[in-house]
């Protein structure tokens, strides 16, 4: 179990998080944010696995991960 | 008996000494004559001190590394002659830019372009007017004597600290070169300013950034009135000049470096023959000693300005002077067989009586 | 849940001027990962040059002095030399350190400064532009070289980690991409080497970083990023040309 957070004031909309999720769980929004990008966005549906792949492709450093600690 | 150890040193060499004992960490050059015996002497002394001496790649190079020296705090310095002060310019610019300190040593030779070996004094505008890009001037000191290229170097340290900018010596191959009896001496000790500005890594604090970028509205405006405030301040407190025989002259010769040995010379055989003589010379050619020539003027009102040049310094004299003095030019342009003799310096003097 | 993945310590926290889909953000990120992973951060200072790189001062939260074009390895040679104790760094792009900068760079590699330097290939001016640079590949159209670069006219690009490898003052050379997550993971191993090899006080390191500029190559962020691994990567390709320590 895990997600990210993309920080919409930081992102650009260059998209290249869209091409590093595995799961293709990020997509561009259709609407502009106050800096005239459209930004990343992130749904789940249950499959983010924490790789943080789409963080380490960010230029702009917009993603922070989290993800479930294993249980003992 | 005295017990005032002298030296007698090349001219080039007295500079070389009194940064170390000026406490030199850095020194970066490339060989040009007239000034190849700095480096050389370093090379030989300054790793002895602990400081870092480099022969590098080129003119370009060793200013940038002054820059970058300078920028962590310590005194760094780098000499050269016309062809690679004019290739330093960028970097002199830049330094001025971030208020850096440094000394720029500059041994003059004959130009333009590769030109000669022989003494110039024709980059008085270069180095007095800034000779890079920007509107920023920096100190220019200029010795007449091996010993005033020991104290002048000195010096440079200290008001290039002082007033965080770079500071030159300026002399010319004839300083460089002849050797003359000199008295090594301590630094003075004067009150310095923390370098609490410059970059050593942040050690978890506040950012040191030193640049000359200034984008943002206003700054860079700002900037340049700091910066002339600096000059002003500069010119109230540091002005140095040398007057010989001038409280009754009717006559004062202005001239600076080589050029004011001679021209004394000139002015004693002047005295010797009655006429009523007087030499000026500023020490400071930025800042240029304008009260002086102003206060002098007030009584004298012919004068001769002499240089090795077809007339740069005489410019400030004119605008200096009042304005019923009469400034009147003799010069000899720099290459093989133009030094003047104080002879010839006479016979324009006794045309001007 | 744990955060897994969060901004290094000792980049800032503000938005960059970088173009959207330029990779100076990635390779800024990079950078300031290796310094956390060595904890030098507060003892390193950074030589900024001219270009897009000029603002690292405003990304770094390190001390750091602004460099004539082409002069941040002179900068940096008089900056370690002066504090030998200290992390120093150059960070240029293109026109920077191969064009105007290539004496300097050489010579500072050739005395085998104790310094590291990350060099941002996009084969343009950034910038100033799109301007043809020393890296600008055969045929490639810039506003400078209308008809695509010449070979006959212009020479071809510089291979400059082959080149620095080379000279025996090199202890490190490298070439990396940031076009795709496996190429960014493996930039992120060599630039923390790059400065491990300063950190281990055992030579000069250099990081060439091919990137994007879709501003200036006229292409959106998605198709410049293609460009990388397409045409780039065939002619500047990735690896570690020089290794001394095998770190």
């Amino acid at each position: 179990m895990a997600y990210i957070v993309i920080e919409e004031d930081r992102c650009k909309g260059c998209g290249l998080c869209t091409i590093a999720c595995p799961h293709k769980l990020v997509t561009l929004s259709d609407s502009p944010n106050a800096m005239g990008y459209t930004v990343a966005v992130f749904s789940s549906n249950g499959k983010c696995t924490g790789c943080c792949l789409c963080a380490e492709m960010c230029p702009d450093v917009a993603i922070t991960v989290f993800k479930e600690e294993k249980q003992p | 008996m005295s017990t005032v150890r002298k030296k007698f040193v090349k001219g080039n060499e007295a500079v070389a000494m009194a940064a170390i004992e000026a406490g030199v960490r850095c020194y970066f050059g490339y060989p040009i004559t007239p000034q190849s015996d700095i480096p050389e002497y370093l090379s030989r002394e300054l790793p002895k001190t602990g400081g870092t001496f480099i022969q590098v790649e080129s003119e370009i190079g060793a200013i940038n590394m002054v820059l970058g020296a300078s920028s962590t705090g310590v005194r760094a310095m780098t000499s050269s002659s016309g062809p690679g002060i004019s290739l330093k310019q960028e970097g002199i610019s830049y330094m001025a830019g971030s208020e850096l300190p440094g000394v720029i040593v500059d041994i003059m030779r004959s130009g333009p372009g590769l030109g000669g070996i022989d003494a110039s004094q024709a980059d008085y505008h270069q180095a007095t007017k800034g000779g890079g890009h920007g509107g920023y001037r920096i100190i220019v000191l200029a010795p007449n004597s091996v010993q005033e290229m020991y104290d002048l170097t000195m010096l440079a340290f200290d008001l290039s600290d002082l007033y965080r900018m770079p500071a030159m010596v300026l002399a010319d191959s004839v300083l460089g070169q002849m050797k003359e009896s000199i008295v090594p001496h301590p630094r003075s000790q004067v009150a310095l300013p923390a370098k609490d500005w410059a970059v050593r890594g942040t050690g978890g604090g506040a950012q040191n950034v030193v640049k000359s970028l200034y984008l943002g509205d206003g700054e860079m405006e700002k900037f340049h009135w700091k910066m002339h405030a600096r000059y002003q301040e500069l010119a109230e407190k540091e002005s140095r000049w040398e007057a010989y025989q001038t409280d009754d002259a009717e006559l004062i010769i202005t001239a600076f470096g080589c050029t004011s040995r001679i021209a004394r010379t000139a002015v004693e055989m002047a005295r010797a023959e009655g006429l009523k003589v007087g030499l000026l010379r500023p020490i400071t050619l930025f800042p240029f000693p304008k009260k002086a020539y102003a206060e002098l003027s007030l009584q004298c009102k012919r004068w001769l300005a002499i240089e090795l040049s077809t007339g740069q310094m005489v410019d400030d004299v004119r605008l200096a002077v009042a304005r019923d003095a009469e400034v009147a030019f003799y010069g000899r342009p720099p290459g093989a067989g133009s030094l003047p003799t104080p002879e010839e310096l006479f016979q324009q003097i006794k045309r001007h009586c | 849940m744990k955060q897994v993945f969060s901004k290094p310590v000792s980049l800032k926290d503000v938005q960059t001027h970088f173009c959207p889909g330029c990779h100076h953000g990635s390779i800024h990120r990079l950078v300031a990962e290796a310094m956390d992973s060595f904890g030098i951060a507060d003892q390193t200072i950074g030589c900024a040059s001219v270009g897009c790189s000029v603002f690292l001062y405003g990304y770094f939260n390190i001390d750091v002095v602004e460099s004539p074009h082409g002069r941040a390895p002179a900068v940096a040679t008089g900056v370690k030399r002066a504090r030998p104790d200290r992390i120093v760094f150059t960070y240029q792009g293109d026109g920077d350190l191969a064009a105007i900068g290539t004496s300097e760079i050489i010579h500072a590699a050739n005395r085998g400064e104790m310094i590291t330097v990350i060099f941002v290939n996009n084969t343009t001016y950034g910038m100033t532009g799109g301007q043809m640079a020393p890296t600008t590949m055969p045929g490639q159209k810039t506003s400078t070289s209308p008809n695509g670069r010449d070979i006959a006219n212009d020479g071809k690009p510089f291979k400059m980690a082959e080149l620095l490898s080379n000279l025996d003052g090199v202890a490190y050379s490298a070439r990396v991409a940031l076009n795709s997550p496996k190429n960014v993971l493996q930039a992120k191993k060599i630039i923390k080497t790059a400065f491990q090899y300063q950190v281990e006080k055992k030579g000069f390191a250099f990081v060439e970083a091919l990137a994007a500029c879709p501003t200036n190559w006229g292409m959106n962020p998605m198709a410049a990023n293609q460009r990388v691994g397409d045409e780039m990567i065939p002619y500047f390709p990735l690896g570690i040309f020089k290794n001394n320590d095998n770190l």
